[in-house]
């Protein structure tokens, strides 16, 4: 993290490759097919980069992040569904299961601006709302990951339950066109790719100055020692809700971009498991690093398609060994190997893997020494 | 800087867990420029009047500095009100710098457009903090390195550039060796000048060396209060300390730091009351 702070080049060059890759090298080698199944990694990694901030830096474990994907992606799959059926028409899915009309509160969404609008808004709204609830009362560390958990599955649950307004288990699928365009057409594929791509690289940008501003800083002082940051005169509450919510909008945006990419999305894409396999993309990149997260998740999703295509049922067990393997010995994530190689293995001073040593025990990091 | 003339006034401050006056009716009036010692036997109540007086448990009474009620009040919003607290165990922010720990502590009333800015070269305030507390040359590390005397001496820089007129420490030089206690009296002696400052302390020596006042608690209530002297001569506290009244009159005996256990575990926080 040090080394990110005090080499602005660094973060440039690697954006500039990156936009390179996406924008250039990846449209031209890759089939139609594969530059899907990137563009839905790349929105996984959205979710990343907003984890990173909110469980790396503000060391909130975040394990609902599926809902606000959710939310985003079902906000984008409305609109979608209500501009294929045309003006006053109802979706095709409420014509089988339902009665053909248009329930009031999917009527908005008609409007591609208030859809914009909502996705942008409605996810951190939420997140902001939930967040004043939690972060005042002191709800923090394990109990925190508990609760957001839930609400990721009470969401998945709510969205099952309501097969005539949301499609239910099938969810919400077979988009035919993306603001007017057809979303057949390879070319308008590439376009939205190199949207996701954009949108990316942007989170990126913004996630990299909030990092080196002063909000950033303290957000670090507010995961490790909590009560000391209200002793200054800081509310902390406020200062783990902003990147809460950002998180919660960056994954809001990930979910509208991931529609379109991958035409469907269901209460599997945004429950409980999919949520945890954010995180796990993360703690294997390194959550305390800028880039780690976006490589760890795409790392992860690569790995899980390729896999679960050559032995499916096996891929989980997969998983769940990496995850293990990467907290029990590499606690600072394919990100720290580098300073960990460099240190041939020794168990250096605190200071010398400082966002390593934090990241080897979310308790211990939000650990109160204070005596009360 | 402007001659602060407000004091700190406490009236019948009382703190019950369960039933239990862990501080009972305590009265102190602090003004500036008096380093006030408050010493007493473990279990005293002395760390527990801080925690009051900084919102961190709830009371009864009245703190006012100024015509500032304190009690009642969130301890962020306390700490704005200009009253600072260090803790036993130095918590500064470990993996920080001292420049980015100090520029936190001197940041509470920037706006949130401020907040979402990248600090440019080292602001005034924390430059003169640094010199102050000694830590110029260390202004780039990350404060997990200091030793812990460093440490503890950052705290204090933190409170200064806090603006604090309050200063409430909880045993500022437990663990440290004996020089950097003197250059800690010395310190806390310069930045009380024109501050009120309570120190809560166990070390005797110290207390001796560097208090201008000072406050005896037992079981939750002031057993006296004066000068070194005045409290030292005291029959009551000789018995507190003593265990007897009739013992070696010479209290600056009982009162060596050998003779008090709590010395010993100082680095970990103990169970207080």
């Amino acid at each position: 993290m040090i080394g990110y702070l005090k080499g602005p080049g660094r973060v440039w060059v690697g954006l500039a490759l990156g936009a390179v890759v996406l924008f250039v090298l990846a449209p031209s080698v890759l089939s139609d097919f594969r530059l899907m199944l990137l563009g839905k990694y790349l929105c996984f990694a959205m979710v990343a980069v907003g984890i990173g901030l909110a469980w790396g830096r503000g060391g909130m474990l975040v394990l609902g992040q599926g809902v606000f994907f959710g939310l985003g992606a079902y906000l984008m799959a409305m609109h979608l569904k209500l501009s294929d059926a045309g003006p006053g028409k109802a979706p095709d899915f409420m014509l089988l299961y339902g009665s053909g009309v248009v329930p009031f509160w999917w009527e908005p969404f008609r409007s591609p601006v208030v859809t914009l609008v909502a996705i942008l808004l409605l996810p951190a709204a939420i997140a902001t709302v939930l967040g004043l609830a939690i972060f005042r009362r002191r709800v923090k560390g394990a109990y925190f990951a508990i609760l957001s958990q839930a609400l990721a599955a009470a969401f998945a649950i709510l969205l099952i339950g309501q097969q005539t307004t949301t499609g239910g288990t099938n969810g919400l699928n077979g988009f035919r066109g993306f603001l007017g365009y057809n979303l057949f057409d390879p070319v308008n594929k590439q376009l939205i790719f190199s949207i996701a791509a954009a949108v990316l690289l942007a989170m990126l940008l913004l996630t990299w100055h909030l990092y080196r501003s002063r909000y950033g800083e303290l957000l670090v002082a507010v995961r490790d020692q909590e009560e000391r940051v209200r002793f200054l005169g800081y509310n902390p509450a406020n200062i783990k809700l902003v990147a809460y919510a950002i998180a919660a909008a960056m994954a809001g945006v990930a979910g509208a971009l991931f529609v379109p990419i991958a035409g469907i999305i269901s209460p599997a894409d945004v429950g409980v498991v999919p949520s945890i396999a954010f995180i796990i993309g993360v703690a294997i990149g390194g959550r305390n690093t800028l880039l780690g997260p976006v490589l760890g998740t795409i790392l992860v999703a690569y790995a899980q398609t390729t896999l679960s295509e050559q032995f499916p049922g096996f891929w989980t067990y997969f998983q769940g060994a990496l995850l293990i393997l990467v907290i029990a010995f590499l606690p600072g994530g394919l990100a720290s190997l580098w300073t960990v190689v460099k240190r041939g293995r020794r168990p250096g001073p605190p200071s010398a893997a400082p966002m390593a040593a934090a990241a080897a025990d979310p308790a211990l990091a939000s650990e109160q020494k204070v005596s009360i | 800087m402007a001659i602060r003339t407000d004091y700190l006034e406490v009236r019948g401050l009382t703190v019950s867990f369960d039933g239990f006056k862990a501080v009972d009716a305590v009265d102190l009036t602090v003004y500036q420029s008096d380093l006030r010692f408050l010493i007493g036997p473990n279990g005293a109540g002395k760390t527990t009047i801080i925690d009051a007086l900084t919102g961190l448990v709830g009371a009864t009474g009245s703190a006012k500095f100024g015509a500032t009620e304190l009690i009642g009040r969130k301890s962020h919003q306390i700490a704005r009100l200009g009253v600072g607290r260090s803790f036993q165990t130095a918590s500064v922010f470990t993996e920080l710098s001292v420049l980015q720990n100090l520029d936190i502590a001197a940041g509470a009333k920037r706006s949130p457009l401020a907040l979402l800015g990248v600090r440019r070269g080292i602001p005034d305030i924390v430059s003169k903090a640094l010199e102050t507390i000694s830590l110029t040359a260390e202004v780039n590390k990350p404060a997990g390195v200091l030793s812990h005397g460093q440490k503890q001496w950052l705290e204090i820089g933190m409170l200064l550039v806090q603006d604090s007129q309050v200063l409430l420490l909880d045993e500022p030089v437990a663990g440290m060796s004996a020089d950097e206690r003197e250059q800690t009296g010395q310190l806390l002696k310069q930045v009380g000048a024109d501050r009120t400052v309570i120190i809560v302390e166990h070390d005797m020596e110290f207390m001796r060396r560097f208090a201008d006042s000072v406050t005896v608690l037992h079981g939750g209530k002031v057993l006296s209060e004066g000068s070194v002297a005045q409290v030292q001569a005291d029959p009551r506290v000789q018995e507190v300390y003593l265990g007897r009244a009739n013992a070696t009159p010479d209290l600056a005996e009982a009162m060596e730091p050998a003779d008090n256990p709590a010395d010993e575990s100082a680095p970990s926080p103990r169970a207080k009351v």
